[in-house]
């Protein structure tokens, strides 16, 4: 209980991931849908950093500034594509987009 | 050490409490404002990594940014401000359980693979750092090591960026 082991960071990524992967499948709008993504995303980077901490190497560090890069481009894209989808359909519920549901 | 361990807890129970929050909030802008919780406290472990310049990152482009992206989203769409009975799906028990059983067996492989005990960190979490801090040696790794992937990803967004300016665009 005195030093900080890797698997009290692995396990709470691994709580954050969970409650993000239920956020992006229980939810209805398409806003949240990208927000529990954004959680999913950070607890990949909590991981990324505990194991760079574990073997000393900055590793870790730059992979993780590359998934917030890549998340800040992935939720600029995101939020474009539910506006267009608001514009032609003035709701971002997605129980409304079934077309493509067999 | 012990004060680290305190603060672990402290910030994994924030992490956890407003993340459940942010999927169950019946408030669009709820959940954006404890997603925010989230971010910050999330940067604060990463702070207790010795990743100050994630951390950083994390405040300026997930805080400063991102989230008032959200905010515009919401905005944008219309949410409705105040309590939605809308947000999630009817079928929310399965998701629930998908999730439980997904942490179920990453915890037993997580805690199979690195017992409890066995992995711990180094007491100074510091990389071979240039004054005491880590971003020296983190630039010094991204523009070295990592420069063709930080260019793919300077590209990367440059092509989000085009894009999004190309869908959210009226014409």
């Amino acid at each position: 209980m005195d030093d900080l082991l890797l698997n009290q960071f692995l396990l709470l990524g691994a709580v954050l991931f969970c409650i993000g992967v239920y956020g992006a499948i229980a939810r209805r709008n398409a806003v949240l849908v990208l927000m529990s993504i954004e959680l999913i995303l950070n607890s990949v980077n909590i991981n990324l950093i505990a194991f760079g901490a574990l073997h000393g190497d900055a590793a870790g560090a730059v992979f993780a500034l590359f998934v917030i890069a890549v998340a800040a481009a992935e939720v600029g894209v995101g939020l474009a594509l539910v506006l267009l989808i608001y514009r032609n359909r003035r709701s971002v519920d997605l129980n409304d987009l079934a077309e493509m549901k067999g | 050490m012990v004060a680290q361990n305190l603060f672990f807890y402290a910030f994994a129970a924030v992490i956890v409490f407003s993340a459940l929050r942010v999927v169950t909030s019946r408030n669009v802008v709820h959940a954006a404002l404890y997603l925010v919780a989230v971010l910050a406290s999330v940067g604060a472990i990463y702070v207790l990594l010795a990743a100050e310049f994630v951390a950083a990152t994390q405040v300026l482009v997930y805080i400063g940014a991102i989230v008032v992206l959200f905010l515009f989203g919401i905005m944008l769409t219309r949410a409705k401000i105040g309590a939605d009975q809308n947000l999630t799906h009817d079928s929310w028990g399965t998701a629930a359980a998908t999730a439980v059983l997904l942490f179920g067996v990453m915890a037993y492989a997580l805690i199979d693979a690195f017992e409890w005990s066995s992995t711990p960190l180094p007491a100074d979490t510091r990389i071979a750092s240039v004054d005491g801090s880590n971003t020296a040696t983190v630039s010094d790794s991204i523009f070295a090591e990592y420069l063709v992937p930080f260019e793919a990803l300077s590209v990367l967004l440059l092509a989000a960026l085009i894009g999004a300016i190309v869908l959210a665009r009226k014409d």
